[in-house]
């Protein structure tokens, strides 16, 4: 797989393991008392798990198996838009994650994200049999 | 698609089903202690579990030897993660219900299991996560 792939899936990977373990305190805290402030850190753990996890693993793969460019006709600022999108994303949940002050401004770096994403991929949605790799 | 894959796949799509028959019975009959139970159905017991089965099927080869990794550790994982997952889809609305129904150490125990889950899903999949 192409090593931005690599580096989506690894990071997804991290956050599947901060995510369960989060949500592991958080369910513990429902039958036993814990800490009264683990309940703040239910955001962290919705947003390491939809998006740190499934999303970015949704978009790790789909850059590593859909239909690929001829190398020779590959912008080179297909590789870069996917670069910027794994920066971005990963960036934005560590926003979010900081505090409710800075959720805003994750959002929008996410977007940013899923616009990058969308430049990188959307050549790459072709019809069946035109795949050049 | 190897045994293990279609164990993961079927289940995942039992619990997308059994979801949405808690999500309706939860609108209709009005148990809004039955929430958290819908959303990890859905969130754990469909996607994650339908990822970990895909992933294990279709992820780059670990050695020719041991092409999926330790088989035992995905094995493992599989039962972690729908012992713990079962466990916290009953307790949970369980306790909402009436607190003295279960025991809460129940809850602690469901998501050791699942955590320790995702730790034996990460161990197998990662080494094979390989550039080329």
């Amino acid at each position: 797989m192409p090593r931005v792939s690599a580096w989506f899936i690894r990071a997804s990977l991290c956050h599947l393991l901060g995510g369960f373990t989060l949500g592991a305190l958080l369910l513990a805290s429902k039958g036993v008392s814990l800490a009264p402030g683990v309940w703040s850190l239910r955001r962290v753990h919705i947003e390491m798990l939809l998006v740190g996890w499934i999303i970015q693993l949704v978009m790790g793969v789909a850059i590593w198996i859909f239909p690929r460019f001829v190398l020779r006709s590959a912008p080179r600022r297909s590789v870069v838009t996917a670069w910027l999108a794994f920066a971005l994303l990963n960036s934005g949940v560590i926003l979010v994650t900081l505090g409710a002050s800075f959720v805003a401004l994750g959002r929008i770096v996410e977007a940013g994200a899923a616009l990058s994403f969308a430049a990188h991929l959307w050549g790459r949605v072709s019809p069946a049999g035109l795949s050049a790799m | 698609m190897p045994p293990l894959a279609r164990w993961y796949i079927k289940l995942a799509m039992l619990y997308f089903i059994a979801a949405l028959i808690v999500g309706v019975a939860q609108a209709v009959l009005d148990l809004p202690y039955l929430g958290p139970a819908y959303v990890h159905m859905l969130v754990v017991g469909w996607i994650t579990q339908m990822i970990f089965g895909v992933a294990y099927w279709m992820f780059p080869k670990y050695s020719p030897e041991t092409p999926r990794g330790d088989d035992a550790v995905a094995i493992g994982t599989f039962c972690l993660l729908n012992a713990g997952l079962l466990l916290r889809v009953v307790v949970e609305p369980l306790r909402a219900w009436r607190p003295d129904a279960a025991p809460g150490w129940l809850l602690v125990v469901s998501g050791v299991l699942q955590a320790l889950a995702a730790i034996g899903f990460t161990l197998n999949t990662w080494p094979r996560v390989k550039v080329r």
